[in-house]
């Protein structure tokens, strides 16, 4: 019996392994034959970036540290994804999450480390925690679709972040309430005080910080809130099947709402972890990017936390390794962007997969199909 | 190609068969649907395909109507052999399919819905005229009286169906099959229906006649074939066949079809309805005032043809819908419009829904999980911040040996079980804990014979340990068997209540068809 389920468990982690293997695998040669029509060596470019993300103890901190804020986004998007839930929104989460974490990170100078910290970190994880509850009470309350809603609040958080540090005009425009007064005409806000700095673990020239521990300790959190809780049990029979849920008497409006609190939670987290541990500062231009990859990533890992923690260091790697790969081969670091996308165009499209590899249709649901269902609504 | 028509004439009396099916099997992933099928369908003749759901029914239909290719055997029309790749290729040949859920578009009228597809052009303009000769001719040869220019959601559900017969007919079908026709009818409209094979029967035209009504098969069929788990387990001829012999067939082994029950000794009221009011999800009324009482240890049962309020009463009763009148008192508490949870829990209520995937049940949940779809939360399945996996197992272990739930583990997900099996997870779940209150909806729908006996002696069994029952169904035949007074729902209200004693299947027939009966008298 014992063993039975073992094997069991073991056959349905190698079948969840097999699509996203497949659809990296795909993005690769695809990527190579783009790099092949525009005369490039794709071989030298993938030894490069290979070298680049694991050749030394640089490329492996480079790894380890683009790696943190997408295990963060990823989870986001993938607790949402357990309750049908399509949260576009990390990239504004995690804006809201800096901004929220540097305003607390710059001030209250004498503060120990201990208490300025995490109270810098909570800061971020509110903010994203708001800016994720919006479109969760807005869904529940007015029927919005928290596509839509996110998809704007990334505009509306990437503006309001810009005006936290807008550095005035010319005309005596007032500048923005986080701006540093000595940067001049520059938008950004003034350095982290060192008492809200997460500590390096390997300090420069490797810059790794403490931040990757966070980072595996919400997957963990995450993986148990889902699997091992009575809310985790509510969670995912909101999210296959919401009518059976309010038969079983869930409370599903709740529900809607602190699941996408959540997952604004940990986008927010990643913001605060990448502001306090690496930017030491926020700008404009530090964000975003990142959030819109965490869908790639949650679906790269088939929506699954620990999925989601290979598919973040896969990402991790290839930006990793883009810039040595520029340096050793010449192929611009751009074609890494590339392949990304085409990662989520073979993530979300597994029937193509299924036709390339020619698999055969899996019976039961597969965490494939997660972006189906949560579009279809109920 | 001749050598097989001859095989297949020797078994006609006369001429091929209008329709043969050779060595049919179709085989899913992991599924054999249907395995080595022989059929032959004559001309003139009703043939009646009996069987479970999940026998193979619908697999075969859909492979002679081309919606699926069989992995092996062949179709022979009129003692040709066919390639049906689709639906369209079935009506060149002359085969019609009335589905169980029409095909109609419910906006458009009868010309337009018959003629979709294969519409009459006149000068690149839509003929309408002609078409609406043509239906009132067939109409009229049939007997199926039908307005052409009436709009399909304006007419009762006999009458649709009416227009998909016709739309086949309009195809010029000769074939026609009609998959479970009577499960939308009152017993009026199913007479009806009959009339009209009958008359089919009389012009030619072949018939094949899916269900799973025993009754049904005797009164109109010529034929019958049953299938069994994707096999052709037999012929049986209507005349001398008894109900009880089909029914074994049907299952494999011997089943009773009455259920055996003592007179009901009703107790004190515990679910009391009061002139409740309610909306569809469509925001038409649905309930215009119902009143009912349901006292301990009786089965009250709501008799009525599909989409008159009883899905809603339901969960109006359960919570999952608010009433905007009238009140819902549960052993002498207001429950109206509370919270589903509490309805569960202070009312000590189970309810096992009328569809059990949209509410029932998660699919991708095992049967474990499944099982504690209601009581997650409490001890010993929760305790304080973590899930007991442990003692879900075994309370799933201890309840499908109970219920006989026929699963390869706890751990297999719901979906991958039969329907009568899901449906015995539920009543399981919903029956193994402590109620006073069990309102059933459909219990058995969609299940097999033995799974609906075992259902219906468990819910006799909870009136019998003195839980009140509020039972909806939409077949009769069960409401009769099981019910110690019986509620008619029509148009959203009640519109009479009478003891079992009183009611026959007429008068009930005529109540669920909205014929009022003077002398009975609405009453708690």
């Amino acid at each position: 019996m014992a063993t039975a389920t073992s094997t069991t468990g073991i056959r349905r982690t190698l079948r969840a392994l097999l699509i996203p293997s497949l659809a990296l695998l795909s993005a690769l040669l695809a990527g190579a034959v783009v790099m092949l029509l525009s005369g490039d060596d794709p071989m030298a470019a993938y030894s490069g970036l290979f070298q680049g993300a694991f050749g030394d103890g640089k490329g492996w901190a480079r790894t380890i540290r683009k790696t943190v804020p997408f295990v963060l986004t990823g989870l986001s998007v993938a607790l949402a994804f357990k309750v049908s839930l399509f949260n576009i929104g990390a990239s504004g989460q995690f804006v809201m999450g800096s901004v929220f974490a540097v305003a607390v990170g710059i001030n209250f100078e004498g503060l120990p480390i201990f208490i300025h910290l995490p109270l810098a970190l909570i800061a971020g994880i509110i903010g994203g925690l708001l800016w994720g509850a919006i479109p969760g009470i807005l869904k529940v309350y007015t029927g919005a679709h928290e596509v839509i809603v996110t998809i704007m609040l990334n505009y509306v958080a990437s503006l309001f972040g810009g005006w936290t540090v807008y550095a005035g005009g010319t005309q005596g425009q007032t500048p923005g309430p986080l701006w540093d007064r000595t940067a001049g005409a520059i938008s950004e806000t003034p350095d982290v005080l060192l008492s809200a700095q997460i500590p390096w673990l390997f300090g420069p020239p490797y810059r790794v910080h403490y931040g990757i521990f966070l980072a595996l300790a919400a997957a963990i959190l995450v993986w148990w809130l889902i699997f091992k809780t009575p809310l985790g049990f509510e969670m995912r029979t909101v999210g296959h099947n919401m009518r059976a849920a309010r038969y079983a008497g869930i409370r599903v409006n709740f529900t809607i709402i602190l699941t996408m609190a959540l997952a604004g939670a940990l986008a927010g987290l990643a913001g605060a972890i990448e502001t306090l541990g690496l930017n030491h500062k926020f700008a404009p231009e530090f964000g975003g990017a990142v959030g819109f990859d965490g869908i790639t990533v949650a679906l790269l890992g088939q929506t699954h936390p620990i999925g989601v923690l290979l598919a973040a260091f896969m990402f991790g790697a290839l930006d990793g390794g883009a810039a040595t790969m520029q340096f050793v081969s010449g192929v611009p670091a751009d074609i890494i962007q590339i392949i990304q996308a085409l990662v989520l165009a073979f993530v979300a499209a597994p029937l193509i997969i299924r036709m390339l590899f020619r698999l055969r249709q899996q019976t039961d649901q597969d965490a494939g199909s997660a972006v189906s269902t949560s579009w279809g609504g109920t | 190609m001749t050598a097989a028509q001859s095989t297949q004439a020797q078994q006609a009396n006369a001429g091929p068969p209008k329709l043969a099916v050779n060595g049919i099997t179709k085989l899913f992933p992991g599924v054999v649907a249907n395995r080595d099928i022989d059929l032959a369908l004559h001309e003139g003749e009703i043939l009646a395909l009996l069987g479970e759901n999940g026998a193979g029914k619908s697999t075969l239909m859909n492979i002679i109507y081309g919606l699926y290719q069989p992995t092996e055997g062949r179709i022979l029309v009129d003692g040709r052999p066919v390639d049906l790749h689709s639906p369209r290729d079935a009506i060149d040949l002359g085969i019609g399919m009335v589905h169980q859920h029409f095909q109609l578009v419910p906006v458009m009228t009868v010309i337009d819905n018959i003629m979709l597809g294969s519409e009459s052009v006149d000068r690149g303009l839509l003929d309408r005229e002609s078409v609406s000769a043509q239906i009132n001719e067939l109409s009229e040869r049939y007997n199926m009286p039908v307005d052409p220019n009436a709009v399909i959601e304006d007419l009762p559900v006999g009458v649709q169906q009416r227009v998909e017969i016709l739309k086949a007919l309009y195809r010029n079908a000769d074939i026609l099959i009609l998959d479970e026709p009577t499960s939308v009818l009152t017993p009026q409209e199913i007479e009806g229906l009959f009339k009209v094979m009958e008359l089919l029967r009389s012009q030619g035209k072949s018939i094949i006649f899916i269900t799973h009504k025993l009754k049904e098969v005797l009164r109109i069929a010529d034929r019958i074939a049953v299938l069994r788990r994707g096999e052709m387990v037999g012929e049986a001829d209507p005349a001398t066949v008894s109900q009880e012999d089909l029914a074994a067939l049907m299952v494999g082994r011997k089943v009773t079809l009455e259920v055996e029950k003592e007179a009901a000794s009703a107790g004190e009221v515990l679910l009391q309805i009061r002139e409740i009011e309610a909306y569809t999800d469509l925001g038409e009324p649905a309930l215009r005032g119902v009143s009912l009482d349901v006292r301990a240890g009786e089965i009250v049962g709501v008799a009525g043809v599909q989409g008159n309020g009883q899905t809603e009463l339901v969960e109006v009763v359960t919570g999952l819908r608010p009433a905007t009148a009238g009140s819902v008192r549960i052993n002498n508490v207001d429950m109206t419009n509370a919270p589903p949870r509490r309805i569960t829990e202070e009312g000590a209520i189970c309810h096992v829904p009328e569809d059990r995937h949209m509410y029932g049940m998660v699919d991708a949940y095992s049967v474990a999980d499944n099982l504690v779809l209601s009581s997650y939360y409490k001890r010993p399945f929760s305790s304080g911040l973590t899930m007991n996996e442990q003692a879900i197992a075994q309370h799933a272990e201890e309840l499908v040996a109970q219920f006989d739930v026929r699963t390869p583990s706890v751990r297999t997900s719901g979906a991958n079980l039969s329907g009568g099996n899901q449906q015995k997870m539920v009543v399981a779940r919903e029956f193994g804990r402590p109620i006073r209150l069990l309102v059933a909806a459909q219990p058995t729908r969609g299940i097999d014979v033995g799974s609906i006996e075992f259902i219906h002696s468990q819910i006799v069994a909870k009136r019998d340990e003195g839980v009140a029952v509020l039972l909806v169904s939409y077949e009769l035949d069960e409401i009769m068997a099981l019910s110690d007074r019986i509620a008619v729902m029509f148009h959203g209200q009640i519109s009479a209540i009478l003891p079992r004693s009183q009611a026959t299947r007429e008068k009930i027939g005529l109540l669920m068809a909205g014929v009022s009966a003077e002398d009975e008298s609405p009453a708690g």
